[in-house]
């Protein structure tokens, strides 16, 4: 035989929701700072900074890797073979 | 600019070790972990090779894929980064790396494993750059600072190099047409795709 849903009935499932709703699933996405960082180019503002750049400009920084790059890691600019 | 890259050239690399203690010196690396280290292939036997090892910050990254909390990030200079705060030190991207670069401090209670700690190619990670909590969760920002690797710049036959990739692939060509031989880079193929070091880059593409 069908019953019709009491006023118990609705109750009690508008009920059973409302407490159930903290067993779901919370997001899992982290709070990641990741979007926060900065662009390396942007510098520290520290006294540990090299000189011969400017701070904020991407090219100037860029120059300034490139440069640093030849002067301390290809010795064949030092030596007369390569040249 | 390029991406930034690791080359290690094993003509050069005699195993003195510089650059493990020039990365650990830098970012004051806790007993346990190594951002870097040397190995030595076939050693002992005449014609063994050593190469400087670390994370190489891969085009694809195997760890960023697999990490479950989505930690990593690339930078728009190519190097992948991740944020303490997030990793679950699930120690996941320990087995997706190729190359053994994330470490895990030994000192958990009940030997549980801590963050990962990994090389950050000298770039910091997500804090204020040059601050204390930067350099207490990932070292020292020398990128920020205009320099380059401590490692690389720091070895003693510049046998590692690091940075904007088609310089230090300029750079390692030039020795190879120089000494006629060792044009082989060991791990560029698997970190950066398959083209060798030795190539030069296509035009128009970023290498």
């Amino acid at each position: 035989m069908k019953t019709l849903p009491t006023r118990f009935h609705v109750v009690l499932l508008v009920a059973a929701t409302v407490l159930l709703g903290a067993c779901s699933e919370k997001p899992q996405a982290g709070a990641s700072n990741a979007g926060l960082d900065k662009p390396a180019y942007v510098g520290t503002g520290s006294n540990f900074t090299v000189p011969g750049w400017t701070a904020g400009d991407r090219t100037s920084w860029e120059s300034q890797l490139k440069a640093r790059n030849q002067r301390g890691q290809n010795e064949y600019n030092k030596t007369v073979a390569a040249r | 600019m390029a991406r930034m890259k690791f080359v290690c050239d094993a003509e050069r690399c005699i195993e003195c070790n510089s650059c493990v203690t020039a990365c650990k010196n830098e970012h004051e690396v806790p007993w346990g972990v190594n951002r870097r280290r040397v190995v030595t292939l076939n050693d002992g036997v005449p014609g063994e090779k050593s190469i400087s090892v670390a994370c190489m910050h891969c085009s694809d990254a195997p760890c960023m894929a697999v990490c479950p909390v989505n930690c990593f990030y690339r930078t728009d200079e190519g190097v992948v980064l991740h944020d303490k705060d997030v990793c679950i030190g699930c120690g996941y991207c320990s087995y997706a790396c190729p190359f053994g670069a994330p470490q895990f401090p030994s000192q958990g209670t009940f030997g549980v494993r801590g963050k990962m700690d990994k090389c950050t190619f000298c770039a910091g990670g997500p804090e204020e750059h040059g601050s204390e909590a930067e350099f207490e969760k990932y070292g020292r920002n020398r990128l920020a600072e205009g320099k380059l690797p401590a490692c690389a710049e720091m070895c003693s036959t510049k046998a590692l190099l690091a940075g904007d990739g088609d310089v230090v692939a300029d750079i390692f060509r030039t020795r190879v047409v120089q000494r006629g031989k060792g044009a082989e880079v060991w791990g560029w193929g698997t970190a950066y795709g398959s083209r060798q070091a030795g190539q030069p880059p296509k035009e128009g593409t970023k290498s």
